[in-house]
């Protein structure tokens, strides 16, 4: 009688932590899901910035730019042939 | 008695009522079953239906970069901005500062939405500049909403529009390697099932049904340096020659490579008009016949029919040869010259008598192994194969016309594939415009052979070669000249297109470039006048670009010490 009284009480309790666990892994997985959502935003968020500095970057150096900068800014040229020292090594 | 009688109502009333209780937990029971049991499924779907949400998990497109890493296409998200007109109706006082940030028309944004009262979304503007779309957000106003959208830069811009191409606005490829490898940069949206609130607020992400398959880089084999030079400098020659239209191909030799390969006209990927006239890329689309640089094959199967050798006499007098009732001539009379002569001179009466002591067979079949007639595999959508049709149904003036180039058609593209087998010593390879292609060289002719024609090659660049404004300082160049009539449905018109297909340096070959301008209108009209400059300007700057060493760089460090004093800038100002 004493025995199954007390099998009874453990399984009692036994029920009640793992609804208590079941509840705390809840929340847990909510919390760990917000937080988890924020980090993937950050991640959008630096892929996003990553691109539009690439594109930042291929206008700024834009062959087209740089060169009508070199010749009408700084008065730079193509070297012509007899410009060029071919040295040997 | 009365006591009987008053124990007696009770326990029948007691006995009523247990059976009253027994009947309803019966009946209770019953329906916990039915709904537990019997109509679980339905019951638990539509409760779920109620805050389970379906979600997809957006993906970004694929970048596409040269071959040094440069992005050509970036996708890159951009805001949206959406209404719900019920809910921003309700306080029209909000219309006037949200049409003064998107700069429109406050009454008429609000009759728009008016119209449009019981819908629950608008689109009011897409691809926002961010700060008009930073304005929006510090607004906050109820009903105004923003979304994220990828949009499609081309950095590059109309100088590698013809190749890469550009999507739609869903962002599906449309045109060029965007069509191409739209599978690979696009990848595969996920879906994953989350729970939200009644404000529609996701609380929690409950499972990923479908992993989210991220688009993939592109890398090409396009240098961005070469392509802007190529195409700077095919704009400069199509509007000095009042030219129609022009195509510049360069390719790397060892690898098979496309370097560079631009049209005009082109257009503005970023933002692609309705003109189709700037949208084909000509240079793998459109084909023309290639005149007088076919000669460089037809040679070469005189060579291996074993009918002529470099030195060989040639009797080209009197300047014209009769095939069949029609007449072929030369530009003047040569007179006596040798084989090697028909190329540097560009002897048509040359061609046409070595092209008629060949079984057509042989002429063909060097034809067909350098690729004529074929679609090179390039992967390009649209790519053109050429005309070459079989030597069974040559006639013998057909034999004679296919010897410089008339009667076949070809595209730029194939020009450059079949000169870079030629200047490898034999060895074809599929042009690849992709990084990582798999294009194993084939044998397609003996090296000994390729080896002459390339030398034979090398005198058009000579004294008194067709193609001398094709030089390059300091560097060997061979190459050949054409220049075709273009055909109409009247016969052959007054309307040319010059050619220059030629490889640098000659000692030991690296790029091979095929320049074509369609129809030049003023007044130079010859291959070594009008597309042999541009060559030199783009095979000198690719040679520099590419840091391939001049052919005989010992003797010009010796003769090199006599350096030109003149400051650069004076002597060179723009002119390149």
């Amino acid at each position: 009688m004493n025995t199954r009284l007390l099998i009874v009480v453990l399984i009692l309790g036994a029920v009640i932590i793992s609804a208590l666990g079941v509840v705390y892994a809840r929340h847990q997985n909510r919390q760990l899901d917000v937080h988890l959502s924020e980090l993937e935003n950050q991640r959008d968020d630096v892929i996003a910035e990553w691109s539009r500095l690439q594109l930042e970057q291929a206008w700024l150096g834009d062959a087209g730019n740089i060169e009508s900068t070199a010749r009408d800014y700084l008065g730079m040229g193509t070297p012509a042939s007899t410009h060029i020292l071919v040295i040997q090594r | 008695m009365s006591k009987e009688i008053q124990n007696a109502a009770p326990i029948g009333r007691l006995y009523g009522f247990l059976l009253i209780f027994l009947l309803c937990s019966v009946a209770l029971i019953a329906r916990a079953v039915n709904l537990q049991v019997t109509e679980t499924e339905f019951l638990q779907g539509q409760g779920e239906a109620r805050f389970m949400r379906e979600q997809e998990i957006p993906t970004r497109r694929g970048n596409i970069v040269d071959r040094s890493g440069e992005p050509l296409a970036v996708s890159t998200p951009v805001d949206s901005v959406w209404v719900h007109p019920g809910e921003l109706l309700e306080a029209p006082e909000n219309i006037a500062p949200l049409a003064a940030v998107l700069k429109s028309d406050a009454e008429e944004m609000e009759r728009h939405l008016n119209q449009r009262s019981g819908k629950e979304f608008v689109w009011l503007r897409r691809r926002l500049h961010p700060d008009v779309a930073a304005a929006i957000e510090a607004l906050d106003l109820p009903g105004v909403y923003l979304q994220k959208e990828y949009r499609r830069f081309y950095p590059a811009g109309e100088v590698a529009a013809h190749i890469i191409g550009f999507t739609n606005i869903d962002d599906v490829g449309q045109e060029g390697l965007e069509l191409t490898y739209n599978d690979w940069l696009q990848g595969k949206p996920g879906l994953r099932r989350v729970i939200r609130d009644r404000l529609g607020r996701t609380i929690e992400h409950s499972e990923v049904l479908r992993e989210a398959e991220h688009g993939r880089d592109l890398s090409l084999t396009i240098d961005r340096r070469l392509q802007y030079l190529a195409y700077r400098e095919l704009k400069q020659t199509v509007l000095k020659h009042g030219a129609n239209s022009g195509s510049v191909v360069l390719l790397d030799i060892t690898s098979g490579e496309v370097l560079a390969m631009v049209n005009q006209p082109s257009f503005n990927p970023n933002q692609p008009g309705t003109d189709s006239e700037g949208l084909r890329n000509r240079a793998v689309t459109d084909v023309f016949e290639p005149g007088s640089v076919m000669k460089t094959f037809s040679i070469a199967a005189a060579l291996e029919a074993g009918i002529a050798t470099p030195t060989m006499p040639m009797d080209t007098n009197p300047g014209s040869i009769n095939v069949s009732g029609h007449t072929i001539s030369d530009h003047q009379n040569y007179g006596l010259i040798d084989v090697t002569g028909i190329i540097t001179k560009s002897s048509n009466v040359g061609a046409t008598k070595l092209a008629l002591q060949m079984e057509s067979e042989q002429l063909w079949s060097v034809y067909d192994r350098f690729g004529f007639g074929e679609v090179t595999g390039s992967g390009f959508p649209g790519e053109s194969a050429g005309v070459l049709r079989n030597y069974r149904h040559w006639r013998r003036v057909e034999q004679a016309t296919l010897s410089y180039g008339y009667g076949l058609s070809v595209t730029v593209l194939q020009l450059a594939e079949a000169f870079a087998a030629i200047a490898d010593e034999g060895r074809l390879r599929r042009p690849s415009l992709v990084q990582g292609a798999n294009n194993p060289a084939v044998s397609v002719m003996d090296p000994k052979y390729a080896r002459e024609v390339a030398a034979m090659l090398e005198t058009v660049t000579g004294q008194t070669g067709t193609g001398k404004a094709a030089r390059v300082g300091n560097y060997r160049i061979s190459g050949k000249t054409g220049t075709s009539r273009k055909a109409s449905a009247a016969g052959y018109a007054s309307r040319y297109i010059a050619t220059f297909a030629g490889f640098a340096p000659s000692s030991d070959p690296r790029l091979v470039a095929i320049v074509t301008i369609n129809d030049p209108s003023a007044g130079e009209y010859y291959g070594g006048l009008v597309a042999a400059p541009l060559f030199s300007t783009v095979m000198g700057g690719a040679l520099r670009l590419m840091n391939i060493p001049p052919d005989n760089y010992t003797a010009v460090v010796a003769q090199s010490p006599a350096l030109d004093p003149t400051p650069i800038g004076d002597i060179d100002g723009g002119a390149d």
